[in-house]
């Protein structure tokens, strides 16, 4: 099996992001860094197992996200990630 | 949080309610329902549950006496209007948490759980318009509280909905919720379609193959501005889906995906 | 969240049965080899595969599949650790001594260095001390089991440095950079530990 008939993507990474921001993220837009892809953080593809999650964009497979909860800190890289938008309204989870 | 969606369905309420840290919670079993040889639903008690909207998942977490910690996501499948909270789960053969909550959970104990989870693959049936589900096995559960909370709406929020449902599973067996799924298929506005990817009983009208873009075609809404999208089930079932999708036409922020699948170890 | 986890009642790990003295602390046995993936999985055709050494004054030594495949072949069997907590018993792979590489390398004037970091399609990136991948500790591996290296494992080569945490022995590896001061790797970045000796529990930076 190839890893990518794996991945599963933002939505199984919404719990841990909810650990991080008050309100529910994987209806927020995330604009990719690498490519200019702007897209819902829900629907970026997710490779993750145990040890973290990697979110990435689905144009360009380049990284925009990584999650890592290792030992008592909770770690998050945005740096793949131009931008977040999310709309007012939107609702909180 | 969407508490006053459970009062009063028909209505978008302004979501005022401060945001609030995702607590655990320990959900007592109210009582079991086998729903297929693989699969079981949960009804749940869960205090001071907020409310959730169709769609949503809550995280399960599991500790052993050792402190020994597994997590999972499973999708919800009643309604919000539902007084319980209701979680299908499919038992995984070489899974560590389905297997427990399938066979040693029973009615009394005790789960501890957070949520609801999850804000972009949501249906409301405020959001009128064609809504076509596309399910592949367990890939059900979230469609379902669609479904239901669909069939509690106002006749007239129904009417501006039209449902069709495409739903794959390896055998009859296999379907969950077959006789519920009958009878909200025999309402006007729904159309519900099966294949069977594997053995077909003999008296077997549905599909009998895996989706593929004639299928699709055949079931699909016509692509149009307002429809909207929701596939849910695993990788390669849900990427083809979308993908045949937005090839014909949709609108590809309308088409929402949700993949199953087992947590990498 | 809440700080004291309500037990479930009944629920248990599912682990194998295993000789403890070969289990380091924390893991337990799996007969399943699970694979664990950062991204997709690459796919560079032989014909344009290479593997490369760089140290830090910019000069290289680089192989061509064929010439990888020319230089003497080992066949270590090992246990192996991931940082997930599964262990791994008797694992039968083939592939090239990281120290063949470097002795060609030094025969070219490259210097050893402290560190190294290991880089791979797909971007994925893992740091080791030096001394973790000489003295016969580390393989690049092409060979599983009596067979090529699958992809979804790695193949067509990955790093094989079994006595640390699985992490650090990186999938479809291209090539070292030596280094004199350590760089965090892609896992190493976001709180895993720079050396990850399973024997020791360094599963995250602060780790002893």
């Amino acid at each position: 099996m190839q890893t990518e008939e794996m991945r599963l993507d933002g939505n199984a990474a919404a719990g841990l992001l909810r650990e991080l921001f008050v309100r529910d993220m994987t209806s927020a837009m995330a604009t990719c860094r690498g490519c200019g892809n702007v897209g819902p953080v829900g629907a970026l593809l997710e490779y993750g197992h145990q040890m973290g999650i990697v979110l990435r964009c689905p144009t360009c497979e380049g990284v925009v996200l990584r999650l890592v909860h290792a030992a008592d800190a909770l770690r998050l890289d945005p740096s793949g990630m131009a931008l977040l938008t999310l709309t007012d309204g939107t609702p909180v989870s | 949080m969407s508490s006053g969606i459970r009062a009063t369905p028909e209505v978008t309420l302004e979501r005022a309610a401060a945001p609030t840290r995702l607590e655990w919670r320990v959900a007592t079993v109210v009582s079991v329902r086998a729903e297929t040889r693989h699969a079981r639903t949960l009804v749940l008690d869960v205090p001071q549950w907020p409310g959730h909207r169709a769609g949503q998942h809550v995280d399960v977490r599991l500790v052993a006496e050792d402190g020994y910690q597994a997590q999972r996501s499973y999708s919800i499948a009643s309604a919000p209007e539902s007084p319980t909270l209701e979680l299908t789960i499919e038992r995984l053969e070489d899974g560590e948490v389905s297997p427990y909550l399938c066979d040693v959970l029973q009615p009394g104990d005790g789960v501890e759980l957070r949520g609801p989870i999850g804000g972009y693959f949501v249906w409301e049936v405020t959001l009128a318009g064609p809504l076509l589900l596309v399910a592949g096995g367990s890939g059900i559960v979230p469609l379902m509280s669609m479904l239901r909370h669909r069939a509690l709406a106002a006749d007239a929020s129904r009417a501006r909905s039209p449902v069709r449902l495409l739903y794959s599973a390896r055998t009859a067996d296999d379907l969950i919720y077959a006789s519920e799924l009958a009878r909200l298929g025999s309402a006007p506005d729904v159309r519900i379609e099966y294949t069977l990817t594997r053995s077909a009983p003999a008296d077997w009208t549905g599909y009998n193959r895996r989706i593929d873009r004639p299928l699709l075609e055949e079931v699909a809404w016509p692509a149009s501005e307002g429809t909207r999208a929701f596939v849910c089930g695993p990788t390669p079932l849900v990427e083809q889906v979308a993908n045949l999708l937005v090839e014909f036409g949709y609108d590809p922020l309308r088409v929402r995906t949700e993949r199953f699948g087992p947590t990498g170890s | 969240m809440s700080d004291t986890p309500f037990i479930a009642r009944g629920f248990h790990a599912k682990r194998a049965n295993a000789a403890p003295n070969r289990l380091p602390p924390g893991q337990y046995e799996t007969r399943d080899f699970p694979v664990l993936s950062a991204g997709p999985t690459p796919h560079t055709p032989l014909s344009k595969w290479d593997f490369t050494i760089l140290d830090s004054s910019g000069t290289s030594l680089r192989w061509t599949w064929d010439e990888l495949q020319a230089l003497p072949h080992d066949t270590p069997t090992v246990d192996i650790h991931c940082v997930t907590k599964w262990s791994k018993f008797d694992t039968r792979w083939e592939g090239i001594s990281v120290d063949t590489l470097f002795d060609a390398a030094r025969a070219k004037g490259m210097a050893d260095g402290a560190f190294i970091v290991a880089f791979c399609d797909g971007g994925y990136t893992t740091n080791l001390p030096f001394s973790d991948v000489t003295g016969g500790k580390a393989w690049v591996a092409f060979g599983y089991d009596g067979a090529p290296l699958p992809p979804e494992h790695g193949g067509p080569a990955r790093l094989l440095v079994p006595h640390l945490y699985f992490w650090k022995s990186a999938k479809w590896v291209r090539g070292l950079r030596i280094l004199q001061r350590d760089a965090p790797g892609f896992w190493e970045q976001l709180g895993y530990h720079d050396r990850g000796d399973p024997w020791r529990e360094q599963r995250y930076q602060g780790d002893p």
